[in-house]
């Protein structure tokens, strides 16, 4: 590990404006920098500010505080009473060791476990820019479909960021010049495109302190993850869905999906081709084939196509009350 | 920097870049904690933070000045085995022995996460736990084994979980 500064930051504004990386559970960030692939000079341990509590929302909604512990988070009886989605997203991902430390924020800003971003003997755009993408042509089985360029086609691994993209969860951040500001997570992450070790649009020394999560939506509520083993792995494809159905037919339905894409992924046309419908195979065939439109293989990844397409159908029957 | 291990207080002067891990077992000497992958995916450095179960070389040291740190050392001794010592002897819940000190913290840190109600993967209701072998064999998911003495593991677990 290359050596650093660390200074321990007593408020958020202080973080903030002592102008380094912020670490909090360091469960991601240290084992990149044990591989040198973070290289940090500076490294401003925010783990003792007041950002560790969930907060009632006057709409009925919850604040969660950035350095909520996954754990907690996971066993919130409010959230697992309001957003079990969001509790079974939290539980399914990493080990109870890890969901101790990881926080809310850390989750939110984990990198890829792409093979090559983690080999730094090989070309990586996003961890060397301009490089060269190995994972094209490479082994690419974990690998993303959807979203990719011809620069990168990582995944972002986290589970929780899925169900909080099916919630329309807001992120609140403090940035270096005092202001704050409420980021939707539709609009958080950014594609690879020419520049993949841009990931999120947090300008330099922007702090999230919170995230917010609008009033419980109605309905029913999943979080699916298929992966290769039981336990304590990444998903291949996972599915957090809420669908609501009302005189037989679907009135709302919000999904969104893991293991897929560069970022947790969302498509309107997906939820166009269920809302209003009666719930039926061919609907739920409509809104795969709406999702899976633009998804492209890149040889050891092929197979996650059809995987997504039966992992979705079978979560919109649980979702639908198995009625189809 | 000054730490409190096992309820004594204990002073270092590591490098800055040391993890908790190091610090506990080439600084203090404290070398019950194991160094398996250091990269958190085999749960050999298990110790308890403030009573919670961690992964020792994935954090700093600097990090944890102000913590109560429990490692196997804390638990018990060869005269005064903790419970789960005594079930991991009885059920023959180890062959090389290596993981074993994280085995056991990690067991301390789920039983008491257990306790307070925190749901599982495997939990079919959220807010109702009954401690099944899946859901203790998902709770230790953290932990390998690469002797393989799951079955005994889950046995030794279950029996102190039951007493």
């Amino acid at each position: 590990m290359k050596s650093f500064d660390y200074a321990r930051a007593e408020s958020p504004e202080a973080a903030v404006a002592a102008g380094g990386r912020f670490i909090a559970g360091g469960t991601n960030l240290l084992d990149l920098m044990k591989l040198q692939i973070e290289t940090p000079e500076k490294l401003v341990d925010i783990s003792r500010l007041d950002l560790a509590e969930i907060e009632e929302r006057a709409d009925g909604g919850l604040t969660i505080g950035a350095l909520v512990p996954n754990s907690d988070l996971a066993a919130d009886s409010r959230v697992i009473k309001r957003y079990p989605v969001l509790s079974r997203a939290l539980l399914a991902g990493a080990s109870g060791q890890l969901r101790n430390k990881a926080t809310t924020g850390g989750n939110l800003l984990q990198r890829t476990r792409c093979y090559y971003f983690y080999d730094t003997a090989m070309p990586c755009n996003k961890r060397e820019p301009g490089s060269g993408c190995s994972a094209i042509g490479g082994f690419n089985r974990i690998l993303a479909v959807l979203g990719t360029s011809d620069q990168c086609i990582a995944t972002h691994p986290s589970d929780m960021a899925v169900a909080m993209r099916a919630l329309d969860a807001v992120i609140v951040t403090l940035r270096p010049d005092g202001d704050r500001r409420r980021i939707a997570i539709g609009d958080f992450y950014r594609l690879p495109g020419d520049a993949p070790q841009i990931e999120t649009m947090l300008e330099a020394g922007e702090l999230i302190t919170h995230v917010e999560l609008p009033p419980p939506p109605k309905g029913i509520q999943l979080y699916r993850k298929v992966r290769d083993r039981a336990s304590y792995a990444f998903a291949l494809v996972s599915v957090a869905g809420i669908v609501l159905v009302e005189d037989g037919r679907i009135a709302s339905a919000a999904l969104a999906f893991g293991g897929l894409a560069p970022m947790p992924w969302r498509n309107p046309a997906v939820e166009a081709a269920l809302i209003g419908q009666t719930p039926s195979t061919a609907t739920f065939e409509a809104a795969t084939d709406a999702l899976l439109a633009d998804a492209k293989g890149f040889g050891s990844n092929d197979f996650k196509i059809p995987l997504t397409r039966r992992v979705l159908i079978a979560c919109l029957r649980d979702l639908t009350g198995g009625a189809a | 920097m000054h730490f409190t291990i096992n309820g004594a207080p204990r002073e270092a002067e590591p490098d800055i870049r040391t993890s908790l891990l190091d610090l506990l077992r080439e600084h203090l000497g404290l070398t019950g904690t194991k160094k398996g992958c250091d990269h958190g995916q085999c749960g050999a450095c298990t110790v308890l933070v403030n009573g919670r179960r961690i992964n020792s070389c994935l954090t700093l040291a600097v990090m944890h000045q102000d913590d109560d740190i429990l490692t196997i050392e804390g638990l018990g001794s060869a005269e005064n085995l903790h419970p789960l010592q005594a079930a991991f002897v009885k059920h023959d819940g180890f062959q090389c022995g290596y993981c074993t000190p994280g085995q056991i913290c990690s067991a301390v840190g789920m039983l008491d996460e257990v306790a307070k109600g925190w749901p599982s993967h495997v939990s079919g209701s959220l807010d109702s736990i009954e401690l099944s072998d899946a859901e203790i064999s998902e709770r230790m998911s953290g932990n390998l084994c690469r002797c393989s003495a799951y079955p005994n593991i889950v046995d030794a677990i279950r029996e102190v979980a039951e007493a």
